[in-house]
């Protein structure tokens, strides 16, 4: 991108003491988020964009943070890309809220925080979160903020079905969802890959059931098998193959087990990265709202009838090359809308980054969301 | 798939017929949309709830821009996905003669929609014909290619195509045939007229 970006940000905090009822029976009786806002809300609180986060996201997602000298830090928000003056989600026109999902590992209530029944970390006590339950307490969000209505959710992958959600669960209160790579419920073959990444986690000795956190340890090599699994998901055969082919790191093989292929130097460097910051019980967590993700199971599977009551007009897109959620699967969400006479209009994106290509600067991707938004009332 | 400028003052013809037939609150599928242009008339002028399917990158952004549902998608690969009689009009604009699997697209406008409307250059034009027999190609204002660079894969008349809809049993429910200023042919269409816009039904 040539044009600068939101600058410097820092991240608020907001806290929520009405008990939120979840959709798995328990109640949190208090819960925080942890947020970051881009641009300025306008008089009439009608110009403000959701941005929802995927498995491993945060509400750090434009803009770098201030280091210790007041200078930028080094940590760029993980969709700098498309957020700042002049880029698609234009802040000099929209006000952009990132949010920490609840059960996160980066500030917002979670796993890791105490549970106040006992002083000690939640642990595996902190209940499993759903789709519907992160919308549920970004609509306490949007109310401390003043926002009645979002001008447009959006979201990739799993951020793209909280997107989803919203036009459900608060149909009054979104007037644009943007759907990116998302799908309309997972595959047996998605909830497969989930269960062995969930296994590698529940297996690791230093998982302790849960509550590795007053162990003094970390189930690190569980967290990191998980992510290596879920990274080749996120990339496409071609892009593996003209990325990384079958170059060996150094020049021969050596008929062991060591890191030979760059693939797996890549593989186990993401695993070590992702492992020595993100929360196990986050990512358990993260990985079930994903697999319980489905509107139309109460509605007898047909996904039309589920999405009738949305009111919100849509922007679908899918990549080509994204075998994750495939264009098939945002297809099924398209035909259920034009079934209805809902509005939505779909782009399918040439791309070889695979699933990971919703977080990528692809200059046509950019224009659709760009144009879309442009004609999007404040 | 969208127009080109030379074509702009016929398309207007064109698009004045389908307009007409189309009723306030109808459903309208329009394959090939392009930029949306006829879809925004629709929606605008007859109150119309439009829906496009178009392939091109550009065609699908500048639709995105006009603020029309648009779906893209390749009309090769059938309308998969579209429910069954979802639609009081689907629209087939100056497309036909790009498609290959002609029977099909035809078959499944009928499929999601009660009825096909579909407008086709005809190659039995006698402007067409009189380039043929001087031993060259058309380029036309409905034929505006040269043979090596014309998405067109069919090169068909008013004759042949009405044999076809007899062939897969489709009702010619109307039948309108303008020249290449835009104006309506009535006598000897197949030899006067330029752009042909038929209603089809089952």
């Amino acid at each position: 991108m040539t044009t600068p970006g939101v600058g410097i940000v820092a991240a608020q905090r907001a806290s929520f003491n009405e008990p939120l009822v979840l959709q798995g029976g328990s109640v949190l009786p208090a819960f925080d988020l942890v947020y970051e806002t881009y641009g300025t809300l306008n008089a009439a609180g009608s110009n403000a964009i959701l941005v929802c986060h995927a498995l491993s996201g945060h509400h750090h997602v434009a803009g770098r943070t201030a280091d210790e000298f007041g200078k930028p830090a080094a940590d760029i928000g993980w969709w700098d890309n498309i957020v700042g003056p002049g880029r698609p989600l234009d802040t000099d026109r929209f006000f952009i809220v990132g949010v920490n999902n609840l059960g996160g590992c980066h500030g917002s209530t979670g796993p890791a925080s105490p549970n106040p029944a006992t002083g000690k970390p939640w642990g595996a006590d902190f209940p499993v979160v759903t789709v519907e339950d992160w919308v549920a307490s970004q609509a306490r969000l949007a109310d401390h903020l003043g926002i009645d209505a979002w001008a447009a959710v959006m979201g990739g992958s799993l951020g793209g079905m909280q997107a989803l959600q919203w036009t459900l669960s608060f149909p009054d209160r979104i007037r644009h969802a943007l759907v990116i790579a998302a799908a309309p419920k997972l595959s047996a073959e998605n909830i497969a890959f989930n269960d062995v990444a969930r296994q590698a986690i529940l297996t690791d000795p230093d998982f302790h059931g849960g509550h590795f956190y007053e162990h003094g340890v970390r189930p690190v090599s569980g967290l990191r098998l998980a992510r290596m699994l879920g990274h080749i998901t996120y990339l496409s055969d071609d892009q593996m193959a003209e990325k990384f082919g079958r170059r060996l790191r150094v020049g021969a093989g050596s008929y062991g087990f060591d890191v030979e292929f760059e693939i797996e130097s890549y593989l186990r460097y993401q695993g070590d990265k992702f492992a020595g910051v993100f929360d196990a019980n986050t990512y358990l967590r993260m990985t079930k709202a994903l697999d319980y993700f489905d509107p139309a199971q109460d509605y007898e599977d047909n996904l039309a009838r589920a999405l009738a009551r949305a009111r919100a007009k849509f922007l679908i897109i899918a990549f080509s090359t994204d075998w994750r959620f495939s264009p098939d699967r945002s297809r099924e969400i398209v035909h259920a809308l034009v079934h209805n006479g809902q509005a939505v209009a779909y782009a399918e994106i040439n791309s070889a980054h695979g699933h990971d290509s919703f977080l990528m600067d692809e200059p046509h991707y950019h224009a659709v969301v760009d144009t879309y938004l442009k004609r999007v009332q404040l | 798939m969208s127009a080109t400028g030379g074509q702009a003052v016929q398309l207007r013809a064109d698009f004045d017929l389908i307009a007409s037939w189309v009723q306030p609150g109808e459903r309208v599928l329009d394959l090939g949309c392009g930029d949306g242009s006829l879809l925004k008339r629709l929606i605008e002028e007859r109150g119309a709830k439009g829906y496009g399917v178009e392939l091109g990158d550009a065609e699908v952004l500048a639709a995105i821009g006009k603020g029309i549902n648009v779906i893209q998608g390749n009309l090769e690969q059938g309308l998969a996905g579209f429910d069954d009689q979802t639609f009081n009009h689907v629209v087939l604009s100056r497309t036909l003669q790009t498609v290959r699997h002609t029977e099909r697209i035809l078959s499944e406008m009928l499929r999601v929609g009660r009825e096909a409307v579909v407008s086709f250059p005809n190659f039995a034009y006698w402007q067409n014909r009189l380039a043929v027999m001087g031993g060259r190609m058309p380029v036309s204002e409905d034929l505006p290619y040269e043979w090596f660079d014309t998405p067109n894969l069919r090169f068909f008349t008013l004759l042949d195509f009405e044999a076809l809809c007899a062939k897969m049993n489709l009702v010619i429910r109307e039948r309108q045939v303008l020249d290449e200023a835009g104006r309506l042919v009535t006598e000897e269409p197949n030899f006067l007229g330029s752009l042909a816009v038929y209603r089809l039904g089952r």
